[in-house]
C-alpha cells in the first residue's frame, strides 16, 4: 500500500522477536535524551574522570614519561583496589546526577499524558514496560561506570602483565557488582519516584531529597547517639560500605570516641566506645529492602488505568 | 509494504470474535461485570450502556488491563488470561482519555507504537506515514501530538490503533468531543475500515447515533449484565417488509389492490401514503412493475424499522434479564414493526 492511496492495510511482513520488544522504548528515550544539551554536557564531563584515571595508569607504566615529568613512580596511586574503590566511586556520584536528570519523565510523563493504556494494550507486560524504561538508565550508567572501569582494568592488565592481571582479575566482579548493584537500586529508586509525582520537578526534587535527606539524618543519629547505625539510612553510606566488601576493604571500626556511659555496670562513667559501622550484611539488606519497596510501588502504580478506592 | 490479510470476514462470516463465558469482575467488593455470556460475531459491534454501565471496564478486561474475577473471554478463540499476550498482539485500542506520548512528533509517537506491536523498525516508519495519511493527518505529521486540537488527538489515536493492521479495533468513545465535521470523518474512517472487512471493530459509544452509523450488531450493558444483545443487521432486514410509499397520480387505489393482490397488507395514509406489510415473496421490483402499469408515481419508498434508540431503551425498561431478553427486544422489535408503530427511517434505495 503506497502512501498516497490513504487506504487502510493489514501488515502481513515479519514481526521481531517478542523478547526483545521492551529494548524499544529506551531507543526511543535515548534518542530524546541526548536532544537535551545540558545533559549531553554533563554526559561527556563524566568521562573526564576515566580519562584522568586512564592518564594515571599509562603514567605509572611510563618509564619516559616519568622521568619527562620528574614525578617520582611512587608518589603516584597505587594501581590496587583502593584505586578503583575510588573509581567506582566517582563515577557512581556522576551516575546519581545523571539519573536526576534522565529518570524523573520517565514514568511520569506517561503518567500524565495517559500513555500507559497504549503502551499496555499491546504486546508487552507491566514488567517489560518498567524493564524497558530502566533500561534506558541501565544503558546510561553502565557507560560510564563498570565499562569504562573495566577498560581501565585492561588497560592496567595490558601493561602491567598476566600476573598482575591473575592475582587481581577478582576485581572485574568487583567493579561490575559495585557498579550494577548501585545502578539497580538507583533505576529502581528513579521510576518507583517517577511513578508516585506526575512533575518532573517535584521528581527531580524528591529523587535529590532521598538521597541527601536521610543522609543527613543519619549523621544527625550518628553523632547524637555516638554510633555508626544511621548509616543505614543514608544511601550513600550504605553503598560506600557494599563497594568496601566487595573490594576486600570494608573495616568495621571506624573510630573511638570517649563518652559517658550511665548503666548500672559502668555507672556514669567515662568509658572508649568503639565506632562500629553496621555489619556488612545489614548493608545488603537495606538495599534489598530498598529495592523491593521500589519494585512494589511500581507494581502499584505502573497499571493500565488507575484505581481509585 | 505488504498488504491484505489472510483472514477475510465477509457479511455472512459472523463467525463469533469475542466470546464471553460467565465473564465477572470486581473491583474490591463491588462487582462491576457480572456472569457475562453470550458470542459477538458483527463485523462492527456497538457497546452501548449508560454511564456506569461497564462498557470500558468490559474494553479493559478484554485488554487485560482487569483481571477477570470469574470467567473468561476469548477473542478469535485465544483466552484473555492465559494467551494474553497473543490477544493483544492481535487488537488496536483507542482509548477515551487523550492519551499520547509528550514531545514527540506524531509520526514518531504512531512509529513507536507499530514497533511495540511488533513491527520491524524498517517498515514502522512506513507504517506510520500510511495510518495517518490515512486518518488525515499527512500534513501535520511531524507536529508534537501535544499541540494538536482535541480533534486531530482524536484522529492521532485512531492512527496509532490501527497502525499495525490489527484484526480487531477497539474504539472507546471515538467521537467524544468532535465536532460535526470532524465526527462525520471519524464515522466515514470507522465505516471505511469496517466495510474494507480486513478488521473487526468494537465501538463502546454512549451516542446511540454513532453506533447506528457504523454498527451491525449491539450490545446493550446494564449495571454490569447484560441487557441486549442483537444483531441490527438482520434487524434492518427483518424490517425491510415493512414499507411505507409516498405516490403521485395514476390509479392509486387499483395500484394498492393489486399490490393486495399480491398478498401483502396495505393502509392508505393520506391522499399520498401508502403502508404496506410485504409477503415474503414480494420484491421490491414488484411494486415498481405495478406502479407502471398503474401510471402511478413513487416518489418515497421508506423502510420502517426500530430506531436504535428505542432497542436501547427497550432494553433499559427490561433489565438485566440477560440473553432471554435481549432475544425478546429482537422479537419485540419486530412484532412493534408489524403492528406499524416503528419510527419511519429512510430507506436505502
Amino acid at each position: 500500500m503506497a502512501v498516497y492511496e490513504h487506504l487502510y492495510g493489514a501488515y502481513e511482513g515479519e514481526s521481531h522477536s517478542a523478547w526483545s520488544r521492551f529494548l524499544v522504548i529506551p531507543r526511543y528515550a535515548l534518542r530524546e535524551t541526548f536532544k537535551s544539551k545540558l545533559f549531553t554536557t554533563i554526559f561527556i564531563l563524566c568521562f573526564i574522570y576515566p580519562l584522568v584515571a586512564a592518564i594515571l595508569v599509562y603514567l605509572h607504566h611510563n618509564v619516559n614519561a616519568l622521568a619527562l615529568l620528574q614525578i617520582n613512580v611512587r608518589e603516584l596511586l597505587p594501581i590496587d583496589a583502593s584505586f578503583f574503590l575510588t573509581f567506582v566511586q566517582v563515577q557512581s556520584a556522576f551516575a546519581f546526577i545523571l539519573t536526576v536528570l534522565v529518570a524523573p519523565p520517565l514514568i511520569s510523563r506517561d503518567l500524565s499524558n495517559n500513555a500507559l493504556p497504549l503502551y499496555l494494550c499491546r504486546p508487552l507486560s507491566r514488567a517489560e514496560y518498567v524493564l524497558g524504561k530502566m533500561a534506558v538508565l541501565v544503558f546510561l550508567l553502565s557507560l560510564i561506570t563498570w565499562i569504562p572501569g573495566l577498560l581501565i582494568f585492561f588497560f592496567q592488565a595490558s601493561l602491567a602483565g598476566l600476573a598482575w592481571l591473575w592475582a587481581n582479575l577478582w576485581m572485574i566482579q568487583a567493579i561490575f557488582s559495585g557498579s550494577m548493584v548501585w545502578i539497580i537500586m538507583l533505576s529502581l529508586l528513579a521510576l518507583a519516584v517517577s511513578s508516585l509525582v506526575k512533575w518532573r520537578v517535584v521528581a527531580s526534587g524528591a529523587l535529590l531529597g532521598l538521597f541527601f535527606v536521610p543522609t543527613a539524618f543519619g549523621q544527625i543519629i550518628n553523632e547524637l547517639f555516638l554510633t555508626r547505625n544511621g548509616h543505614l539510612i543514608s544511601l550513600w553510606a550504605t553503598m560506600k560500605n557494599v563497594w568496601s566488601g566487595l573490594f576486600g576493604l570494608f573495616v568495621r571500626k571506624t573510630g573511638e570516641i570517649r563518652g559517658r556511659v550511665t548503666t548500672p555496670i559502668y555507672d556514669n562513667e567515662l568509658v572508649d566506645i568503639a565506632l562500629l559501622e553496621p555489619p556488612l550484611w545489614a548493608s545488603w539488606l537495606t538495599i534489598a529492602l530498598i529495592c523491593a519497596v521500589c519494585v512494589w510501588l511500581l507494581a502499584r502504580k505502573v497499571r493500565a488505568y488507575e484505581v481509585i478506592k | 509494504m505488504t498488504g491484505g490479510l489472510t483472514i477475510q470476514y465477509g457479511e455472512s462470516g459472523m463467525t463469533s470474535i469475542i466470546e464471553l463465558e460467565q465473564l465477572s469482575v470486581t473491583f474490591g467488593k463491588r462487582p462491576i461485570l457480572k456472569s457475562l455470556n453470550g458470542a459477538l460475531g458483527g463485523r462492527a459491534i456497538g457497546l452501548l450502556g449508560p454511564n456506569g454501565a461497564g462498557k470500558t471496564s468490559l474494553i479493559h478486561t478484554l485488554l487485560g488491563f482487569h483481571p477477570p474475577t470469574s470467567g473468561t473471554a476469548r477473542i478469535f478463540g485465544q483466552d484473555i488470561t492465559t494467551d494474553a499476550k497473543q490477544v493483544r498482539a492481535t487488537i488496536g485500542y483507542m482509548p477515551e482519555r487523550d492519551s499520547f506520548i509528550a514531545k514527540m512528533s506524531c509520526v514518531h509517537f504512531v512509529r513507536l507504537m507499530a514497533e511495540l506491536s511488533g513491527i520491524p523498525a524498517s517498515h514502522a516508519l512506513e507504517r506510520a506515514h500510511e495510518a495517518l495519511f490515512f486518518v488525515g493527518l499527512g500534513e501535520a505529521r511531524y507536529r508534537p501530538v501535544d499541540s494538536y486540537s482535541l480533534g486531530m488527538k482524536q484522529l492521532a489515536k485512531l492512527a496509532q490503533a490501527i497502525v499495525h493492521g490489527p484484526k480487531l479495533i477497539i474504539l472507546d468513545e471515538p467521537t467524544n468531543g468532535l465536532d460535526p465535521p470532524t465526527r462525520s470523518r471519524m464515522i466515514a474512517l470507522i465505516r471505511q475500515i469496517r466495510d474494507g472487512g480486513r478488521a473487526r471493530i468494537l465501538l463502546s459509544s454512549h451516542l446511540l447515533r454513532d453506533v447506528e452509523e457504523c454498527c451491525d450488531e449491539i450490545l446493550v450493558l446494564k449495571d454490569g449484565q447484560i441487557a441486549a444483545n442483537c444483531n441490527l443487521e438482520e434487524e434492518r432486514k427483518a424490517n425491510r417488509k415493512f414499507i411505507e410509499l409516498e405516490t403521485r397520480g395514476g390509479e392509486r387505489q387499483a395500484f394498492v389492490e393489486a399490490v393486495g393482490n399480491l398478498g401483502c397488507e396495505y393502509a392508505l395514509s393520506g391522499e399520498r401514503r401508502i403502508k404496506l406489510i410485504m409477503n415474503e415473496t414480494v420484491e421490491i421490483s414488484d411494486l415498481y412493475r405495478l406502479a407502471l402499469e398503474h401510471a402511478v408515481q413513487i416518489r418515497r419508498l421508506n423502510f420502517k424499522r426500530d430506531s436504535l434508540e428505542d432497542i436501547f431503551l427497550k432494553a433499559m425498561e427490561n433489565g438485566n434479564a440477560g440473553e432471554g431478553v435481549s432475544q425478546s427486544v429482537v422479537n419485540g422489535d419486530a412484532a412493534e414493526n408489524a403492528n406499524g408503530n416503528g419510527r419511519a427511517d429512510n430507506g436505502s434505495l
